[in-house]
């Protein structure tokens, strides 16, 4: 039974990330005050976008168009490596984490050439943010990973996370407290939302991830929408199951609570869009290593 | 060993004849000199694989005249694994080099190009085999001043001529230091053989971190180590490619492989040494990357990536030591596997990188990357070789720089998970600067290749570029292959590194395949999904473009949101792309900016200049070396340039001499 949940993960991730993008922008829609779009309107735009032509800049190689593609084969493997809550990956191995943050690094450089190759100045002003962003958030990531290696004493993400329930809460509250800020700070910055970027923005001058991806169109710009869907649920998945340390035994019950936890994210998120003005770019740095500097904190606390 | 001898012989030889050659027939120097290279890097090539498949050891002990030392010569593993990468791509430098050099220089003299291009490999060749310290001292000096003219190969350019006075001072500098090691490690040993080092420590416990510390310096300037680095970045460029290539690839290289083969002979390490490396690597690592975002030149460039890359292998060497001064034989393992994996890795695509800069450098006559771009539709097969070799040098997966990556990274896990507090510490340093390290390689590869292969050309001259020849881009695409075959080959390659790693480390066989064979597993697990990860990509390609032939497809513009006439000079550029990492990063380095920036309500034009100086070029050696040469200048009162002053002083030499003689009998 456990093997077959765990198998269920990704197909349901699979499935069911775009949903989170429709709860966020719902709830951004109530805040507002509007009715919103329907839950299900994320999954109608991508299937719309794949069922389209496509336009290529006349600057292009090949390159734009492998971006897209590998960034989103990557991000489903990645799947397959990352546990939620109480539910294992189907795969499990030691330094699965660096893996996931390989093929995350893959996708980003890709997109980061797809942008550069249409020789527009706004993609390549885009590019240039999200390398230094990216360049900044690894670390972080990285001291997030390593203070939960060190509490856990696991090296695979499965492992880790198994070990997360409320009797480890209540032995190292204060580290796993951090970790799961600092990986709440990394789902906003990774996937381009609010107060990092804003995802809603018409003008391409502030617009970091929306910029690179503006001469892509057709089903490319689909594999896009539908990658970051996916990105959104990964990374909120590393947070879910720090935040949520509900280790039942039963793994139905352990899904449930995970998938809880996932849409309570999504909800936050969309508050967190509501309330919060997008900062300045030149504080999103400080944005970035503040959250590093949380892990930094977790792991001096754990290495005591 | 014959085989060995044999390349030897051949690189000498055919050296020598380019170097007879030379003037009177410059295509039969061309010719000979190549043949020499390339039959010397096979048969040695094939003699290291034998050794390494084999797992033999071979001596050679030849009687010599010469007081103080001896010619004694040896392959054991872990010579043979540095003669792989030595003769590899020396090979591969060797085919490249001849097309390169008539395309590029054909007016020159190709006889001394050839005999210190053969020099240099045969230095290093030399390098990693000799046992004896006088011998040792030979080869490194021959390694040491081969690059010297291949630097200065462009003599009739000032910047040539600087670079090779920087590299022979930084060379020679590191050299010091050896001479002081082999002369200290001599008179404990009472001889030259590396036989006796080791037992003579042993006796004499106190004086192993002073040799250490001279090992690290001696060596470390040849590798690279900020702040000994600042020759890299003024030589590497200066060479011509293929030769940059192999310097950059391998001669460094040597000086890693000096250290560990010093700290084989020093018995169990300490754990400070341990941080020592540590510290090393991540300072080298992270000033390597950032210096080199600042950079407007492809070859410089290049260059500081060298220095980053031998700190990532530092950091590798030193999660290691820490694990063997903790007695954690698995981590020791891990650590050392990854660094020496690394220094592979790193030849392949770093030679890679230059040979691609090379062909570049050919087709378009430039290197200045706000001159270039739009490369890859005009050079199609060598810009996609490129490109395989800067994902490559950022880590990622699926190639071959994630393999050693992944190891120094779980090394580091491990020390954090299992390790002391202390160690722990080690282990995250190491995470956190491999991980800044390769989130600004990411950043600084997506920059080279963005500007210089992609978008629109910004010269005429790189609008005309071709696709360069055969055998330029055939060695191009020898080195991609071998990053993706490394990359997906990791697993069974990890499994067969025990008997190298457990020589470095002291560590039993048995342990050591212990370590390994579960991080064969683990990286064997991740090949899978990479390879899963090209079917889906491959099957999500063909489904777009079966999609795509129904849909109809259209090509327009670039959209300029709204603008209708863009122009490549509208592009943003390499200095803008890296602007923000660099006013970030700014305080570790001086750039210096000079802005214009556009005014009123019809601006005119605006205008952002950037240059970047190395701090410690620039705050540490430049003022070193003025203080150095007015301190000697003050001994120009001696030098009166009258043959009966000279007369005097060697007069009263002599009688000092015979006073202190006579005072001493």
């Amino acid at each position: 039974m456990k093997l077959l949940v765990s198998w269920l993960l990704p197909l349901i991730a699979m499935l069911a990330a775009p949903l989170l993008i429709g709860l966020i922008n719902r709830t951004k829609a109530l805040v507002g005050g509007r009715r919103g779009a329907p839950l299900l309107q994320p999954y109608r735009d991508i299937r719309k976008l794949l069922a389209r032509g496509a336009v290529y800049s006349d600057t292009g190689t090949w390159v734009p168009q492998l971006g897209p593609v590998a960034n989103l084969a990557g991000l489903v493997l990645a799947l397959l490596v990352v546990p939620l809550a109480g539910v294992r990956a189907p795969i499990a191995f030691p330094g699965d984490l660096v893996v996931v943050a390989g093929l995350l690094g893959l996708g980003r450089f890709l997109t980061l050439l797809a942008a550069l190759d249409t020789g527009s100045s706004f993609e390549g002003m885009g590019a240039s943010r999200e390398a230094y962003f990216g360049a900044l958030s690894e670390p972080a990531l990285f001291l997030a990973l390593a203070a939960l290696v060190r509490v856990t004493g696991e090296l695979s993400l499965s492992g880790a996370y198994a070990r997360v329930d409320t009797e480890l809460w209540a032995n190292a509250f204060p580290v796993l407290a951090l970790i799961a800020v600092t990986f709440l700070a990394l789902e906003l910055i990774e996937n381009s939302r609010m107060p990092v970027d804003d995802p809603t923005t018409h003008l391409e001058l502030t617009m970091i991830h929306e910029v690179m991806v503006l001469d892509h169109s057709g089903p490319d710009l689909g594999f896009i929408h539908y990658g970051a869907a996916l990105k959104l649920w990964l990374i909120g998945a590393l947070l879910i199951g720090i935040a949520v340390p509900v280790r039942s035994g039963n793994s139905w019950l352990d899904l449930l609570a995970g998938l809880a936890g996932l849409t309570l994210l999504a909800v936050l998120i969309g508050a967190i869009e509501s309330l919060f003005a997008r900062m300045r770019l030149a504080q999103t740095p400080q944005f970035i290593v503040a959250a590093g500097a949380f892990a930094a904190v977790a792991l001096v606390m754990a290495l005591r | 060993m014959s085989g060995f001898l044999v390349a030897v012989g051949l690189l000498l030889a055919g050296g020598l004849l380019a170097a007879a050659f030379g003037r009177r027939s410059p295509g039969l120097a061309h010719r000979v000199g190549q043949a020499g290279a390339v039959a010397g890097a096979a048969i040695g090539l094939l003699a290291a694989i034998r050794s390494l498949l084999l797992g033999e050891r071979a001596n050679l002990l030849l009687p010599w005249s010469m007081p103080g030392g001896g010619v004694h010569l040896g392959i054991d593993i872990l010579s043979a694994f540095f003669l792989l990468p030595v003769f590899g791509l020396a090979l591969l430098c060797a085919v490249y080099g001849r097309t390169y050099l008539t395309h590029h220089a054909a007016t020159r003299n190709p006889g001394s190009l050839w005999l210190h291009f053969n020099l240099l490999v045969l230095g290093m060749a030399l390098v990693v085999t000799a046992r004896d310290g006088l011998l040792f001292l030979l080869a490194w000096e021959v390694l040491a001043l081969s690059p010297f003219f291949l630097v200065g190969y462009e003599d009739e350019k000032a910047g040539s001529r600087h670079a090779a006075w920087i590299y022979l001072i930084a060379t020679h500098l590191g050299t010091g230091f050896l001479l002081v090691m082999f002369v200290l490690l001599g008179q404990l040993a009472g001889g030259s053989d590396f036989a006796g080092y080791a037992p003579a420590l042993a006796a004499r416990p106190e004086l192993v971190p002073l040799v250490f510390v001279l090992a690290l310096i001696g060596f470390g300037s040849k590798a690279g180590f900020v702040p000994t680095h600042v020759w890299l970045p003024e030589a590497h460029p200066a060479a011509p490619s293929h030769a940059s290539a192999l310097m950059s690839g391998v001669m460094i290289k040597t000086g890693i492989y000096g250290l560990v083969r010093t700290m084989t002979l020093l018995g169990a390490p300490q754990a400070w040494w341990g941080w020592v490396l540590i510290a090393i690597g991540a300072s080298s690592g992270i000033l390597g990357v950032v210096f080199a975002l600042a950079q407007h030149d492809l070859k410089r460039l290049l260059a500081y990536h060298s220095v980053e890359n031998i700190g990532i292998i530092m950091l590798g060497l030193g999660v290691g030591t820490l694990g063997l001064a903790a007695g954690s034989p698995l981590l020791a393992t891990l650590g050392y596997a990854g660094g020496l994996l690394h220094v592979i890795n790193h030849s392949i695509f770093k030679g890679l990188l230059f040979l691609g800069a090379g062909a570049v450098q050919s087709s378009t006559h430039t290197l200045a990357l706000e001159q270039l771009g739009g490369l890859l539709k005009r050079m199609p097969r060598s810009g996609f070789a490129f490109l395989v070799g800067a994902v490559a040098i950022v880590g990622l997966p699926p190639l071959n720089g994630f393999v050693s990556e992944f190891l120094i990274f779980v090394s580091g896990f491990l020390a954090v998970a299992e390790g002391s507090g202390r160690m722990a510490a080690g282990g995250a340093s190491t995470l956190v600067a491999l991980a800044l390290i390769s989130g600004l390689a990411g950043a600084c590869f997506a920059k080279v290749v963005g500007v210089v292969y992609l978008g629109e050309p910004r010269s005429a001259a790189a609008g005309a570029a071709q696709e360069v020849p055969r055998a330029m881009r055939g060695s191009m695409l020898v080195l991609a292959a071998l990053c993706v075959l490394i990359g997906l080959g990791g697993p069974l390659l990890l499994a067969h590194l025990g008997p190298l790693v457990s020589e470095v480390t002291g560590v039993g066989i048995a342990t050591t395949d212990q370590a390994l064979l579960p991080m064969a597993r683990a990286l064997a697990f991740a090949v899978a999904i990479f390879v899963a990860l090209a079917v889906l990509a491959s099957g999500l390609w063909r489904w777009r473009t079966r999609r795509l032939a129904l849909q109809g497809v259209r090509s327009a513009p670039t959209w300029g949101c709204g603008y209708s006439a863009p122009n490549p000079r509208m592009q943003y550029t390499a200095s803008s792309f890296a602007d923000p990492l660099n006013r970030q990063f700014g305080a570790l380095m001086h750039v210096s900016r000079e802005i214009e920036m556009p005014r009123g309500l019809f601006p005119g034009a605006a205008r952002l200049e950037t240059e970047s100086d190395d701090p410690f070029h620039h705050l540490l050696f430049a003022p070193t070396f003025r203080w150095l040469d007015r301190l000697l200048n003050r001994a120009e009162i001696i030098q009166r340039g009258h043959t009966h002053i000279y007369v005097l002083y060697v007069a009263a030499t002599l009688l000092v001499v015979l006073i202190f003689s006579i005072l001493t009998l």
